[in-house]
């Protein structure tokens, strides 16, 4: 039996008289069928979000229950797509509604018609359960995808054949105790609930992102959790970006919650010509991206950042590295405090639903490194941004994003007004991974990385307390040995920490090069050190040509920088020399 | 619904009606607002259930009573019949001809409140605009589709700038200007009156339309009137394929009618007593800003707006700049040193920026020059706050070079004529003349090609030779 509309409040809308409602039911509200979600049940009533504009729904028309949860569709044919926030292709919405996104449109998630070359992996006959990789689909040239046992299912499989198959076609079936279930190419999974893990493990390897600031100073693990809170304008998105075009990730999903439509547009333009650094294949063959963009209704901008995550977990039971970017989560935020303000909740904190801090929480533990439930290790990083009010990082949404993630990257408005990018400030972010990737990176970039990384950071440090002390007495009254830590901090930032999105060379540093980068600036401010102990000036120091030679060593191509490094290396043999002499 | 009125209203406040004995009424349909006297007001369903319709007045709810005023439902949504007659004419906050002229004839009739353009059919904006003001155009460039507001304070040249913008506006490749679609609201008449002349003395009436609500008029048409806008805007973009600027002036008094609404309804407040769904709501005005593929016109959006106490963390501009492709801030020290247009770079950014520019479309040394002046002017600005610490004796050479630099950035570049049409090569040209009085071996944003070809220190020019 269908309910019927009592009440239209903007995106919530309460119905009477629907049978059996279950929470987080979908149902399809009105005569135009737009669909909603059940998030409350007080006796006759239920009330709705629904995920799309309620303009012209009366009270009076139809509500229909599904009976079924929200879910995404998972399965050969994600890759390369691009969705709203509850899974409906953006390219086939404007097939069936134009360049508008009209209501009431059903759209399926992947194609249905393709076929795909199917190669069972396991025999016929042999145990299998939820989570075991029976087959494979060339899905891209850049991934294979595993075909998996439905989590839940277990049993002997039979009637696995290789061939050619649609996703909604039955390729084996599992059979237990005279119950036998089908097995398809893709499955279902409701988006609120985790896919299970055998357990989570500790991150042992960084996230490698090409983008210096981040890989040498303040690294994500893979598997780990970032938060980037920052202003507008302080490049939060092009941050996000960078991240999703040179992340060393198998797969990446890319959630654009309650962002701008032209950003999208710019995103769709630009990945497919880029390629993978590492493959040379165009990123978009990794790439799944969702835009729900701030003027979309807002229901679903809060699902979108769900739909995301559980397609990223789909991939990681593959025994992939995933990184998720989402891009806001404090639009997801809003969302939850709009919705929760339509229903009269007693608010928290700034007008929150007081269960805000815990869905933040469940959110961001949905990432991790993990022995899958078929033995495999996958992992999935989740990097999310935060735009908070007037930049003012003591609202809840960051102080309940911070409390949940391990990596801060803190952005910084006076960096950005400078034209300091990525605007990371240096003295504010952290890591909680340095310690637990300290060995990778000693294996991977060279044995004492760790000093040349401490060296760094305290250069950094002390430039700021200098700083303080050349606001009261100036400049020239500062020992010769300060003056030198301002010339190397100098050079860290502008040498180093600053890293144009926009230049072919620069936007990507592998993360050897920056070893060599690094090692170069501290061997640079060392020989000055000598010099300046044998009495040579600063100022005679600065004319030294190496200056230059250094700043444009980030511009420097990644096959010839070995050779300019070692220069510069020479360089600073000299300065010594000279010294001696 | 027909022709019935309803007279069960038991409740009315300074915005709000609330009706009983409704059944069905649809959430955002039209009703008519009939009072005693025969004069009738417009207004929208905003809570919908089944005996009782909150109704939100576009007018002033003043004689109203319960007794003899009546509601009747028109079954639709706001709607506003559109037509390429609407140009060069002035309407009100209701979209109701406010001038001496006829009313609009047309058969076109479009929904006010728009839908969601498909992120997939949008073409990405990337065609520079040349409003030849140096500091818009070298540092903060707009292109064709974007959405660039102008944060300005009570009592700053905001109105003139937006006049200039409109009156110089161009792509460098084509003669033609934009068509404004115009709309005010809360300005007081001194400001309205500003625009109209402005637009008729330079001939860009004729391809404009305005929508006015001045300050004495009902607060709640303000909520109508940036939708009267846009549906014009789109109409004009996408159906008759003109390339559109709209301006939006003041939103701040816009988010205050939202406000006013959100507090008559008793809903939780946000911050400073904005509703929580504000961004929600600013984003479908701004949002309508674009262009898309295949379809020639487009929308560039200028909205402008007053931030309270020049606050950039105000919620309304902290909000805006959420959601626009950046931002012009215009700054009160500048105006107290008479500088105009009063620019503040420095906050100022154009997030599209590095699309428009460039070799192809304006010159190939645009980005570094732009990032150079940048950093050189907030190093400036650093020393110049520096001096009111330590005096400007402990300053080193270095640092009353930049401390000049920013003096005559300011005099030279920001500052220009409200009549004054700078090219984009003649902006370059200034930048590289005020960088030449800077250390060229400290200009690491430039490349050297550049520095060779454009620069203006005497050893680099002397060695390219």
């Amino acid at each position: 039996m269908s309910g019927k509309i009592y009440r239209v409040s903007g995106p919530v809308v309460i119905s009477v008289g629907l049978e059996n409602p279950s929470m987080y039911d979908v149902v399809k509200v009105g005569k135009l069928g737009l669909i909603g979600e059940i998030i409350k049940i007080d006796g006759e009533r239920s009330i709705i979000q629904v995920y799309e504009d309620t303009t012209g729904i009366r009270p009076g028309e139809v509500v229909e229950n599904t009976h079924s949860q929200l879910s995404v569709t998972l399965g050969p044919g994600l890759l390369g797509s691009i969705y709203d926030g509850i899974q409906r292709p953006l390219d086939k919405i404007k097939e069936e509604s134009g360049d508008f996104i009209e209501r009431g449109v059903t759209a399926v998630p992947i194609d249905q018609q393709r076929r795909w070359h199917f190669v069972p992996k396991v025999n016929n006959n042999t145990e299998v359960a939820g989570g075991d990789i029976i087959g494979e689909v060339r899905e891209t040239e850049l991934i294979m995808h595993k075909i998996m046992v439905p989590v839940g299912i277990a049993g002997t499989i039979s009637g696995l054949k290789e061939g050619d198959y649609t996703v909604e076609e039955r390729i084996a079936a599992v059979s237990k105790g005279g119950k036998s279930s089908e097995i398809r190419l893709s499955q279902k999974w409701n988006v609120r609930s985790h896919r299970p893990v055998r357990e989570k493990i500790a991150p042992n390897m960084p996230l490698i992102t090409g983008q210096r600031v981040i890989d040498s100073l303040f690294p994500v693990a893979k598997g780990g959790t970032a938060a980037v809170p920052g202003p507008f304008g302080s490049g939060k998105t092009v941050i996000q970006q960078q991240l999703a075009k040179w992340s060393d990730a198998d797969v990446i999903v890319y959630v654009g919650c309650g962002e701008r439509g032209n950003e999208m547009a710019d995103i769709l333009m630009t990945f497919p010509e880029l390629s993978d650094p590492k493959s040379g294949k165009p990123i978009m063959q990794r790439t799944i991206l969702i835009a729900n963009t701030s003027n979309m209704p807002v229901a679903a901008r809060e699902a979108s950042i769900y739909t995301g995550i559980t397609i990223a977990e789909y991939y990681r039971d593959m025994g992939y590295s995933v990184a998720l970017m989402s891009d806001s989560t404090s639009r997801w935020a809003e969302a939850l405090r709009e919705i929760s303000g339509r229903l009269e909740e007693m608010p928290g904190e700034e007008g929150y639903p007081a269960y805000l801090g815990r869905r933040i929480a469940e959110f961001y533990e949905r990432a991790g490194m993990s022995t899958l439930l078929n033995g495999l290790t996958g992992s999935i990083t989740v990097i999310g941004a935060v735009s908070p009010p007037g930049g003012d990082i003591s609202e809840p949404v960051s102080q309940n994003t911070l409390r949940a993630t391990r990596v801060f990257w803190a952005l910084d408005s006076s960096l950005a007004n400078a034209r300091h990018f990525p605007s990371i400030n240096w003295l504010n972010s952290y890591s909680l991974y340095t310690d637990d990737l300290e060995e990778w990176y000693s294996k991977n970039i060279y044995e004492d990385w760790d000093k040349v990384y401490k060296r760094c950071m305290s250069i950094l440090q002390k430039e700021a307390e200098i700083k303080d002390i050349v606001q009261l007495v100036g400049y020239d009254a500062l020992p010769e040995e300060d003056k030198l830590t301002l010339e190397a901090a100098q050079s860290i930032r502008e040498d180093f920490l600053q890293q144009s999105a926009y230049d072919e060379v620069d936007t990507y540093t592998t993360i050897k090069k920056q070893g060599l980068m690094l090692r170069c600036i501290i061997a640079i401010d060392e020989a000055y050190r000598v010099a300046s102990e044998r009495g040579v000036s600063i100022e005679e120091l600065r004319k030294n040509p190496v200056r230059q030679k250094i700043s444009r060593m980030k511009f420097i191509p990644e096959d010839e920088v070995e050779g300019y490094c070692a220069s510069i290396m020479q360089d600073a043999e000299q300065i010594k020399g000279k010294a001696h002499k | 619904m027909g022709d019935v009125y309803y007279k069960t209203i038991n409740k009315i406040t300074s915005v709000l009606l609330f009706v009983e004995g409704i059944k069905d009424a649809a959430y955002g349909e039209v009703a008519e607002v009939r009072l005693e006297d025969g004069r009738s007001v417009n207004g929208q369903v905003l809570d919908s259930r089944e005996g009782l319709t909150i109704i939100q007045s576009f007018g002033d709810t003043r004689s109203m009573n319960l007794k003899h005023t009546s509601v009747k439902f028109s079954g639709r949504a706001a709607t506003l019949k559109v037509g390429t007659d609407m140009l060069g004419r002035v309407f009100d906050g209701l979209g109701r001809p406010r001038d001496e002229g006829p009313p609009i004839k047309s058969d076109e009739e479009l929904e006010i409140n728009g839908s969601a353009i498909n992120p997939y059919s949008r073409e990405e904006p990337s065609e520079f605009i040349q409003t030849g003001i140096s500091t818009i155009d070298c540092m903060n460039t707009l292109v064709r589709g974007q959405k660039l507001p102008i944060f300005s304070g009570a009592g700053l040249p905001h109105n003139k700038l937006a006049a200039q913008i409109a009156r110089q506006a161009k792509l460098r490749n084509e003669s033609e200007g934009f068509a404004v679609v115009f709309g005010g609201m809360g300005i007081n008449s001194e400001e309205a009156n500003f625009f109209k002349k402005e637009f008729e003395s330079t001939g860009a009436m004729e391809k404009s339309v305005m929508f006015l609500n001045l300050s004495s008029e009902p607060s709640m048409e303000r909520i109508i009137l940036p939708r009267l806008v846009l549906t014009t805007a789109e109409y004009l973009a996408y159906n008759q394929g003109m390339h559109v600027l709209a301006i939006l002036t003041d939103m701040t008094n816009y988010c205050e009618a939202l406000r006013e609404v959100s507090a008559a309804r008793e809903e939780v407040p946000g911050r400073r007593g904005f509703p929580g769904y504000m961004y929600t709501d600013l984003s479908t005005i701004y949002e309508r800003a674009g262009k898309i593929k295949g379809r020639n016109g487009s929308i560039t959006q200028m909205p402008i707006l007053t931030m309270p106490n020049d606050d950039i963390t105000h919620p309304i501009p902290d909000l805006t700049g959420y959601i626009t492709e950046g931002q012009v801030v215009l700054s009160r020290e500048l105006y107290r040193k008479g500088v105009y247009p009063n620019v503040n770079v420095l906050p100022s950014l154009s997030r599209l920026m590095n699309q428009g520019i460039g070799k192809k479309s304006t010159r190939e040394d645009h980005r570094n020059v732009a990032d150079q002046l940048y950093a050189a002017y907030a190093r400036g600005i650093d020393v110049g706050n520096l001096i009111e610490i330590v005096g400007s004796e402990a300053l080193t050479d270095s640092d009353k070079k930049y401390l000049k630099f920013a003096e005559s950035f300011e005099k030279k570049f920001v500052r220009q004529d409200y009549y004054e049409d700078r090219d984009i090569e003649k902006t370059l040209d200034i930048s590289w003349d005020l960088m030449g009085n800077l250390d060229v071996g400290e200009m690491k944003r430039l490349k050297p090609e550049h520095i060779k070809k454009y620069g203006e220190w005497e050893d680099v020019q002397r060695e390219a030779h």
